[in-house]
């Protein structure tokens, strides 16, 4: 019986929307208020959503405490209380959320138990949010 | 295709525990949840149904009808109650956010697919706000 556990996390950082390709004038027409100078921040929530059998001693899907570790030690130690801009993930890549997205499923993928990551969701503010699907062969 | 949420809540007390196993196992694989007196939580259940709307009413199916479903379904036997001691449905199945979600699913997809409106999709079960379970049927 194949289930899904969805779990939610907040982290805060924060960023600035600039792409080396653009210049100044196109930055500011690209992101806006995004592309102030120094920057901005978030209260992020990540919703991360794993699948798979359902264990039938446990009742479990996941163990809840081994996710959460994961997901603290990959992703709310690294990105929590910093400026996006700064993560060497970002060095080449604008730090907009669909990018963010993007690096958090692949640096959760990757530590996770092959084909387990189901869906990722990263929330920017109440009004806007983002996620990445497993693709499916 | 259009897919319907309807969202409904219900208070529930619980514990986990699996007899096959010792005391001290079930304490260090279940923690708090162990506890044989139980906790609770307030329940947010979310029903999905994926189908067409109907050309003359627009809609997929009639919300009231799926509350009323809900409710006979689900609230009136785990509302209020405590899921191990009070329910059939985790006799043998210990009352986790993936097996609630799979039993609502079980409750519900009888009346639903016998409606012939729609077919239910996926099943939701927030146990918080920030854990949940999802069953998208025999997959």
């Amino acid at each position: 019986m194949i289930a899904a556990f969805g779990r939610r996390y907040i982290f805060s950082a924060s960023h600035r929307l600039d792409a080396p390709a653009l210049d100044a004038d196109q930055n500011r027409a690209a992101y806006g208020k995004c592309n102030n100078a120094h920057g901005h921040g978030h209260n992020y929530f990540l919703q991360v959503m794993v699948a798979g059998p359902v264990n039938e001693e446990t009742g479990m899907v996941v163990d809840m405490a081994a996710l959460d570790e994961t997901v603290r030690r990959l992703v709310l130690d690294r990105f929590d209380q910093a400026n996006l801009n700064f993560d060497p993930l970002f060095a080449d890549c604008v730090p907009t959320t669909e990018n963010l997205c993007r690096e958090i499923f692949s640096l959760l993928q990757n530590a996770l138990p092959a084909g387990v990551l189901d869906q990722l969701r990263v929330e920017e503010t109440e009004n806007n949010f983002f996620e990445c699907l497993r693709e499916v062969d | 295709m259009i897919f319907l949420t309807r969202r409904a809540g219900f208070s529930a007390s619980h514990y986990y525990w699996n007899e096959a196993w010792s005391e001290e196992k079930n304490r260090r694989v279940f923690g708090r949840c162990a506890n044989r007196n139980g906790h609770g939580h307030n329940y947010t259940l979310e029903v999905t149904l994926a189908g067409e709307p109907d050309p003359q009413t627009g809609f997929v199916v009639d919300l009231k009808w799926l509350k009323d479903v809900i409710e006979r379904e689900i609230l009136a036997a785990w509302d209020h109650k405590h899921l191990n001691l009070d329910t059939p449905d985790f006799a043998h199945a210990i009352p986790t956010t993936e097996n609630i979600a799979i039993a609502a699913w079980n409750r519900l997809e009888p009346t639903i697919t016998a409606a012939g409106r729609a077919r239910l999709s996926k099943v939701r079960v927030y146990e918080t706000p920030e854990i949940f379970a999802e069953f998208r049927g025999q997959q």
